[in-house]
């Protein structure tokens, strides 16, 4: 863990307010995993007060990419920043996916900004299994694409591929993705987690996914971010230490 | 050795330098070892713990808001038998106070938990937290109450022999009630002050963001209140306090300190940057030295009114 004032590199504006910062930390950019997180504090202003946390969407050598969309104050400064000023950044948190395992096809599932870890996962996962992405939205404004390969898209609306949700557009294509050893990794709202829970559990497939609850801290001291344990336990289970990834048989989402 | 001497004394208790880590924000200590040179720091005050261990409350638990936060963590905790067992082996490796804080549902429970814990000599301190809600009482908080206030720092203070810190409410009228009684019941200090009550709604969904409703606000936006809330106590009880309630850098320690203050607690700040402290000991070394102040101590209650 370290924390580290980062000098931004650029801000790349994708469709739709969804952005991309590039920031140059060899320190983290070299140990990160697909899946783990940073905390950031946009300012060090009392106003917004928090860090942030956004996990890794993708590396390039010393540098590290984050995607996010303008939804708060602290965003809102995010996006503006500029090649120069430097943000404070503490990582890498979390525990990232297991992606070197025995299974032959990777399935990606994403929904709206849950498409954010997945370039980095694609491009560690390389060549060595076959890789499907299946990216879902409530509109085409919320799908999400970038670094992403060997996709369909679902539309709540159906104003792009699909209409319906992400899981069922799954169900449909099981027969075409029948390879043998199939492991599937997701992060989205919490009523997609949930339907891909029980999709994989009756399929018998492996699958993990990422969590998101609001934190403070991001390394266990606050305690805010709880997520019960499918074992009976005295204790929650905290989504920045025990995951942010998790076996999907392992938590109640 | 420094040139300036931060050492503080509370009661009987006699610290380094002023600066504590608060209840809450820094777990049992082992979290932010990798931040902090515990060696370094004036103490550290555990997470509230209670007789059994507390799940405590479902997510949502925290939201931020305009320069502060809330939080209803629900006192989560592993319990006194885990602390001692699994927490406190770990915190022997380092030369840091240990003050233990203290929750629980009846006077009892407060009363078994310090009679447990006093035996560890790792621990130096207790701090009571009394905002708890008083079960035997339907709930109501015990920290509300004068005289369960009074009841419990007498109870607790019979079974130990270690320093007695009462951690105060602000959510009452007169907070220099509460520390008369402590006083008076022979508690050694209070802390001023714990988290003002305060909740936060999503207008879209007309239902509030935490899942307890309401929670406990901190951070700077609450810091005029315990700056005021420590005044009160210092200008009307003979008590050490240790002042508490939004620091986010040296000058608001040396604010707090000048209002009455004998050393301080940093909470939400160790969210936010958790290696503050030291930077925050060096800063007030400095200030120190540049104002000609020998001894820091000397802050406390040198307000000019």
């Amino acid at each position: 863990m370290f924390i580290i004032n980062a000098p931004v590199e650029k801000v790349i504006e994708l469709d739709n307010n969804i952005f991309l910062l590039k920031i140059h930390c060899p320190q983290i950019s070299t140990i990160i995993k697909p899946g783990q997180f940073l905390n950031i504090r946009v300012s060090e202003t009392i106003y917004p007060l928090l860090r942030r946390p956004f996990s890794v969407c993708d590396v390039e050598g010393e540098y590290f990419y984050i995607m996010f969309n303008v939804l708060g104050e602290g965003t809102k400064i995010l996006a503006e920043k500029h090649l120069g000023d430097t943000i404070d950044v503490l990582g890498p948190l979390g525990n990232g996916f297991n992606f070197t395992g025995s299974y032959d096809t990777a399935i990606i599932v994403g929904g709206g900004l849950g498409a954010a870890p997945f370039p980095y996962l694609i491009r560690a996962i390389g060549n060595q299994k076959k890789v499907y992405s299946f990216i879902g939205g409530k509109t085409y404004k919320d799908v999400i694409t970038h670094g992403i390969k060997n996709i369909s898209i679902a539309t709540d609306d159906g104003s792009l591929g699909f209409k319906g949700t992400v899981v069922e557009l799954l169900k449909d294509n099981l027969d075409l993705l029948n390879s043998g050893n199939i492991k599937i990794f997701a992060c989205g709202p919490n009523a997609m987690l949930r339907t891909l829970k029980e999709f994989s559990i009756n399929n018998n497939f492996e699958c993990e996914v990422s969590t998101e609850c609001a934190m403070a801290c991001g390394f266990g001291i606050c305690q805010g971010c709880p997520i019960e344990s499918t074992e009976k336990s005295d204790k929650y289970l905290l989504v920045c230490k025990d995951g942010p990834v998790f076996n999907v048989k392992d938590v109640v989402i | 050795m420094s040139k300036v001497d931060l050492s503080v004394q509370i009661g009987p208790l006699k610290l380094r330098n002023p600066i504590l880590l608060a209840s809450g924000t820094v777990g049992y200590g082992n979290e932010v070892a990798e931040f902090v040179d515990l060696n370094k720091i004036g103490g550290i005050i555990t997470k509230s713990l209670s007789l059994k261990p507390r799940k405590g409350n479902p997510p949502q638990r925290i939201v931020e808001t305009p320069s502060g936060m809330l939080n209803a963590i629900g006192l989560a905790n592993v319990g006194v038998e885990v602390f001692l067992k699994e927490k406190i082996p770990f915190l022997k490796n380092y030369d840091v106070p240990l003050i233990c804080n203290i929750a629980a549902s009846t006077i009892e429970e407060y009363v078994e938990c310090t009679r447990i814990l006093t035996e560890e000599v790792t621990i130096k301190a207790f701090e009571i937290n009394v905002s708890c809600p008083n079960v035997k009482e339907g709930g109501l908080q015990f920290g509300n109450n004068v005289a369960m206030v009074g009841k419990i720092t007498e109870r607790v203070k019979a079974v130990t022999n270690k320093p007695v810190i009462i951690k105060l409410s602000p959510n009452v009228s007169y907070i220099s009630e509460f520390a008369k009684v402590v006083k008076e019941s022979g508690g050694d200090a209070v802390s001023a002050i714990n988290t003002l009550v305060g909740t936060s709604f999503d207008i879209f969904k007309r239902k509030p963001k935490i899942f307890n409703i309401n929670g406990g606000l901190s951070g700077p936006a609450i810091k005029p209140v315990a700056l005021a809330k420590v005044l009160e106590i210092s200008r009307n009880v003979d008590i050490p306090i240790i002042g508490i309630g939004g620091i986010m850098n040296w000058k608001d320690v040396v604010e707090f300190m000048i209002v009455g203050a004998s050393a301080i607690q940093l909470g939400t700040l160790n969210f936010i940057n958790p290696a503050a402290s030291i930077e925050i000991l060096e800063s007030l070394e400095k200030y120190c030295i540049e104002n000609g102040i020998e001894k820091l101590s000397q802050l406390t209650a040198s307000y000019i009114i």
